[in-house]
Order: C-alpha cells, then structure tokens, then sequence
C-alpha cells in the first residue's frame, strides 16, 4: 500500500479567519483613505460656512483686510495668486520645456559622444559609458531641485534674488517707468522675485512629466521623420513634440496648481501687501501666504474668515488640479497600454 | 577548397538604360551634404545652442542655493548648534538643537500615521480588479491630495487637532504632514506591490496560500524596497514642509523632551519654521543660524531621498534576478 505524503492541505479554519481579516482590514483602510480626502475637504467647507454667510460674495471681490474694523475681503489675494502663478508658469514653463527637450533628446549624451569620438575613445569600455552617465546626471540635478524645501528657496530668494536683481529693477523702473510693468518701485520683497523663485520651484515638475511624455513617442515617429530628410528641431517641432503635446500640457497644468498652493516662498519674498497691481516690482500677497501670516496670530473669530479664504483656494486648486490629471489620464493610455502588452 | 567552388564573379555588364535607370540621376550630392549654410540646418543648429543654454541657466539656482548653503551655513556648524537652544535676539551664541530634535519627532509620528493607511491601502489596490470602484476612488483620492497644497493641510489640522485639543502640538503638526505624505507612500507602494513578478503571486497561489498568506510571504517581501523608497521620499517631503507646521506645532524655545517628560501636547520647535522665523529677524546671528539651519535640513532631506533612490534600485535589481 503505497503511502501517501500529504504536503498540502486546504487552509484550516484559523487560516480562513486571518485571511478574511486581513482582507476586511486592507479594504477598511482603503475606505479610510477616502474617507480622509472627502474629510478634508469638508472640514475647511464647513468651518469656513459661517464666514461664508455672514459675508457672503462680497468677500471675494472687495479690496479690504482690515481686522480692527473687521472689514475682510480678499480680492487682492485672488489677484496675487493668478497673477504670481501664471508669470512663474510663463517662465517655468519655457526654462523646464527647454531642459525636457534637452534631456529627452539625448543632447548631453550627443555631445559627450561626439567629445570622446574626437579622441577616438567612444567605444572604450570605460569611457563609452559616460554620455549615459552624463545624462543621468543632468537629470538627476534638475530633479534635485524639487528636492529643496520651499523654505529654503525663500531664504534664497530674500538674500540672492532680490539683492541681485534690485539694480536692473531700479534702472527698468526710471528708464521705462511708464510700461505698466515696471511702473513701481522694487523695494525689497515684490512680485518679480518671488516669480522667479516660484518658477525654479515648478520647473522639475514640467521638466520630469515632458521629459517622460517625450520620451514614450515611439522612435519609430522619430525614425521615419529622419529618413524623410527632416533635421533635428524639424523633427521635435513637427512630430515628437505634438504626439507627446498632451502630456506636455496635463503636466504643465499640474505645475500651475502647485504654483497656486505654494506657500513659504511667496509669503517670504511678496511683501505681503493687500494691493492689487500690475508692476512687476510692486509688493503683494496670495491667499496662501495671507493664511500662513494670518493664521497663527488668529483671534477664534478671525478663524472663520480665514477659513473662507482657505476654501477659495481649496477650490481653485481643487479645479486645476483635476483638470491636469484628467489630460494625463487621457493621454497615458498610449504608452502605458504598450507597456502593459510587453509585459504580458 | 571551399572558395574554389565559388565562381569568380563576372563584372556587371552595364545596362544599355543604366542611366535611364539610375534612381540618383540627376541628384546633387553635394546638396545633400550637412552645411551651416542652409537656413534649416541653422535653424536647428541655433535652437540647440538656445535650449543648452536654457538648460544650463536653470541649473544656476540649484549651485547657487547649494554653494550658499556650504559657504555662510557652514561656517556656523559646529557642535553647539546641535545641543544648544536657539538664541535670544541679540545673543551671539545658540543653536538650534531642539528644532532638528522637534523635526525628527514630528516627521517619525507623521510616518507613524501615514504608512499603515498607505500600506494596507496599497495592498488592496494592488490585489483589486481594475473595474473595482473602491479602488479607483482611492486612486483618484490620492491623485487629489499629491496636488494638495501643503497650507490646506495645515488648515485641515489647525481645524481638527488645535481647536479640539486647545492648543499649538506636535501631534497636530504630525497629522498635517501625514496627510501630505500619504499619496507617496500609496502610490509608491501600490506600484511596488504590482512590480512584483506574477510567476511568484502564482506560484503562492498554486500551492494553496490563502491571499493573506501571499500577501505577507511573498508580496510584501518582495516589495519592501520599493515600498520604502516611498517611505523615504515621502519623509523627505514631510521635513521640508514649513506651511503646515506654521499654525500647528508652531515654535518653542525650549527643548520638546524636559527631565525625562515628552511634552506632545506643547508647541514644538522644527528646522523648517525655525528657519522661517529666523530669515525675517533683522540680527546677524540669527540670518547665520537660520542659513546653518538650511544646510542642516537640506542635508536631511538629500539623505532620505538618497537612500529612497538607492533602495530604489535594489527593488529594480531583485526584479531583474526574478
């Protein structure tokens, strides 16, 4: 009679309970982490309902901040907000689309090619390696940008930026003081540093998602523009860039909501003046920075109104935030379905 | 002997139409030849040179700031600015010694909250359907909350933890950073989880292991890299936040554990607000300290990113062996 070795067996009864358990648990905290979202938001909604009707829409279109006489509005933060956000989207967007292109293109890795090729090393074991490394390199400093806290470019910009860009403003403002742009003085913290800053502080974000929708056109797009004669930026104007637009775009869009909720640096290098202006050089404030000066001091009947204000950016960030991630998901389909089907 | 074998090739005949027939007829070859001369190619030669140049230029800020922070935060390191309590106006000495402690405290209970939500719901969203509705919502939640700005956490936490418990604390400090640190993790863990190769979920399942035994024996071992790497960068974030913490652990002067009391219920002093605090003071010692400060907290946030990118690799590695 053979004897028969039983290795497996169903899962005995304590089994069965801890599987269940863990399952009912994984699920529980899934449900937990939507739960926080939504609690969020409702939170600062419903803390903010009291303010809300007590100053109802004229809270967002009047100019004044005034807590002794408890007149509040916040029309000038608005403006602050949009004003600062697309100024540095402007620059972030054309600095971090060059460098996306730039590194997507494999210009550092030509350029290191065609220097060892020079003197004859490009194939070296050692040496053939490094345009690859070069690339990295470079990507990994652009990405290193992202890593320094906002705090710290506030630092910078308050003892880099506007010191050194303080003269030009002075010489624009007298020479071109009729130009609405520079129809102000730049005395210490203004609109343009904190522009400046705030679009260094963007730019890894469109740098890393263009860079990644460059790189997933397919090469055959780019090969075959090549082999029709095309030059190089014939090529990315005309072929890699559109194909991989949407990607281009959904990040973009992103970066533009994070300029809107970025607060340090702007509460440090905007002056925080309640003025709504056109200069460049003209101190300001965005709803952001007006919550980080504001809140800590807060008396529990300013609370509210603060609330309010928190609420008017929860719901301008919460709009363009989903606008970008609504282009993103509809463009990474594409590549991702072609990785799925590699994998598989 | 081989080569022998080979008829010696006869030399082509020209065609009587070769010239009818050849396809280069008429061409130019010495248009097609790359010269700077042609405005295409200048052109393209000319926006390559713009965007090296654009590249390049955004590359100053990060030497800047990190040549900066060398040069005047290094110069006030030195042993007593980690024990020391931060200075008064005026006073030439201090340190910020309780801040990098209030720091570590704040950031440590962050990721104590964070990582359980973050892992378990990773798990179920790694081993649920793609049509499950669940798992979308908790997708499109933590997709919400990666662009969430890091003052609403703060708002959020001022509104939960400081108005219910009555004051300033390094509890609601945590709980705002958790709130920012949780999508990175989620994700990160989701996408560590699903890298894992199905051959080994298979092959768990086939022996009979029930989905929680897969999870925990096979999965999550598996996956532990990855999963810290999104630890790490999420830790990176939280240190760096100055926003949420402005209006809820706020600032202390003093040290955050006191004869042997922790005191989670005070206001508690961060790197971040401390430098915050510090850049607007018109005292030289405190602009120097708060550059010090910079430095020191700059370092913190590039050795968890850099660990979380090494741990990252390692995650590549294991799948390359699998």
């Amino acid at each position: 009679m053979p004897v028969e070795i039983q290795i497996s067996q169903p899962p005995t009864r304590v089994q069965t309970v801890i599987d269940n358990a863990f399952r009912a648990v994984c699920q529980g905290f899934a449900w937990l982490a939507v739960a926080i979202a939504i609690f969020i938001v409702l939170k600062i909604v419903i803390a903010a309902l009291p303010a809300i009707h007590q100053y109802g829409f004229g809270f967002l279109t009047g100019r004044v901040w005034d807590p002794h006489k408890r007149v509040y509005s916040i029309l000038p933060e608005i403006w602050g907000t949009l004003y600062s956000s697309v100024f540095a989207l402007i620059l972030g967007t054309a600095f971090g689309l060059a460098a996306a292109v730039f590194l997507a293109e494999g210009f550092v890795a030509d350029a290191v090619f065609g220097l060892l090729k020079s003197v004859k090393l490009q194939f070296h074991p050692v040496w053939g390696k490094l345009p690859a490394q070069v690339d990295n390199l470079f990507r990994n400093l652009i990405e290193l940008l992202a890593a320094i806290p906002s705090v710290v470019y506030g630092l910078w910009g308050l003892f880099v930026v506007i010191p050194l860009i303080r003269p030009a403003c002075d010489w624009l403002h007298t020479e071109l003081g009729w130009f609405p742009l520079f129809s102000t003085n730049l005395s210490g913290p203004g609109m343009l540093p904190a522009v400046i800053v705030l679009s260094i502080m963007i730019l890894p974000t469109i740098t890393a998602i263009s860079r990644g929708a460059l790189v997933a056109v397919p090469s055959r797009l780019r090969m075959a523009a090549y082999g029709l004669g095309a030059t190089r930026w014939e090529t990315i104007l005309a072929v890699t860039a559109p194909s991989a637009s949407r990607g281009i775009f959904g990040g973009v869009v992103l970066a533009f909501g994070r300029a809107l909720g970025e607060t340090m640096a702007l509460a440090m290098l905007l002056g925080n003046a309640n003025v709504i202006s056109i200069s460049l050089f003209s101190p300001a404030n965005t709803l952001a920075a007006l919550l980080a000066n504001a809140f800590p001091e807060a008396g529990p009947k300013d609370v509210g109104v603060l609330m309010y204000a928190a609420t008017a950016l929860l719901a301008i960030t919460l709009v363009v935030n989903a606008a970008g991630a609504f282009i993103l998901k509809s463009t990474s389909v594409d590549p991702e379905g072609e990785l799925e089907g590699r994998k598989a | 002997m081989t080569q022998e074998e080979v008829k010696p090739t006869t030399a082509i005949q020209p065609h009587p139409d070769a010239e009818e027939l050849n396809p280069f007829r008429g061409v130019d070859f010495s248009k097609l030849e790359r010269s700077l001369r042609r405005p295409r190619t200048l052109l393209s030669v000319l926006f390559s040179g713009i965007i090296t140049v654009m590249t390049l230029l955004a590359m100053i800020p990060l030497f800047s700031v990190v040549g900066l922070l060398l040069w005047r935060g290094g110069r006030k390191l030195s042993i007593a600015a980690f024990t020391q309590l931060p200075p008064a106006p005026l006073d030439l000495n201090g340190g910020f010694g309780n801040a990098i402690l209030g720091t570590l405290v704040i950031v440590g209970m962050a990721t104590l909250i964070s990582v359980p939500i973050g892992i378990f719901s990773a798990i179920f969203l790694a081993q649920s359907k793609s049509d499950n509705r669940l798992a979308s919502s908790v997708r499109f939640a933590a997709k919400v909350l990666t662009g969430f700005p890091s003052i609403l956490a703060g708002v959020f936490a001022y509104g939960l933890v400081v108005t219910a418990t009555g004051g300033y604390s390094a509890i609601a400090g945590a709980v705002a950073l958790s709130i920012l640190m949780l999508p990175t993790i989620l994700l990160t863990a989701e996408d560590a989880i699903r890298m894992v190769p199905s051959k080994m979920k298979e092959a768990a399942i086939g022996m009979g292991a029930t989905d929680a035994q897969t999870v925990w024996m096979v999965l999550l071992p598996t996956a532990v890299p990855g999963i810290l790497t999104g630890v790490m960068l999420a830790i990176a974030r939280g240190a760096g936040e100055t926003a949420p913490l402005l209006f809820t652990s706020l600032f202390s002067n003093y040290w955050l554990i006191w004869h042997g009391h922790v005191k989670l219920m005070q206001p508690t002093a961060s790197l971040a607000v401390l430098i915050y605090n510090f850049a607007g003071m018109p005292y030289a010692n405190q602009e120097e300290m708060a550059w010090a400060a910079a430095l020191v907290l700059v370092l913190m946030v590039l050795a968890a990113n850099l660990i979380g990118q090494i741990l990252s690799r390692k995650q590549v590695d294991s799948n390359k062996q699998g």
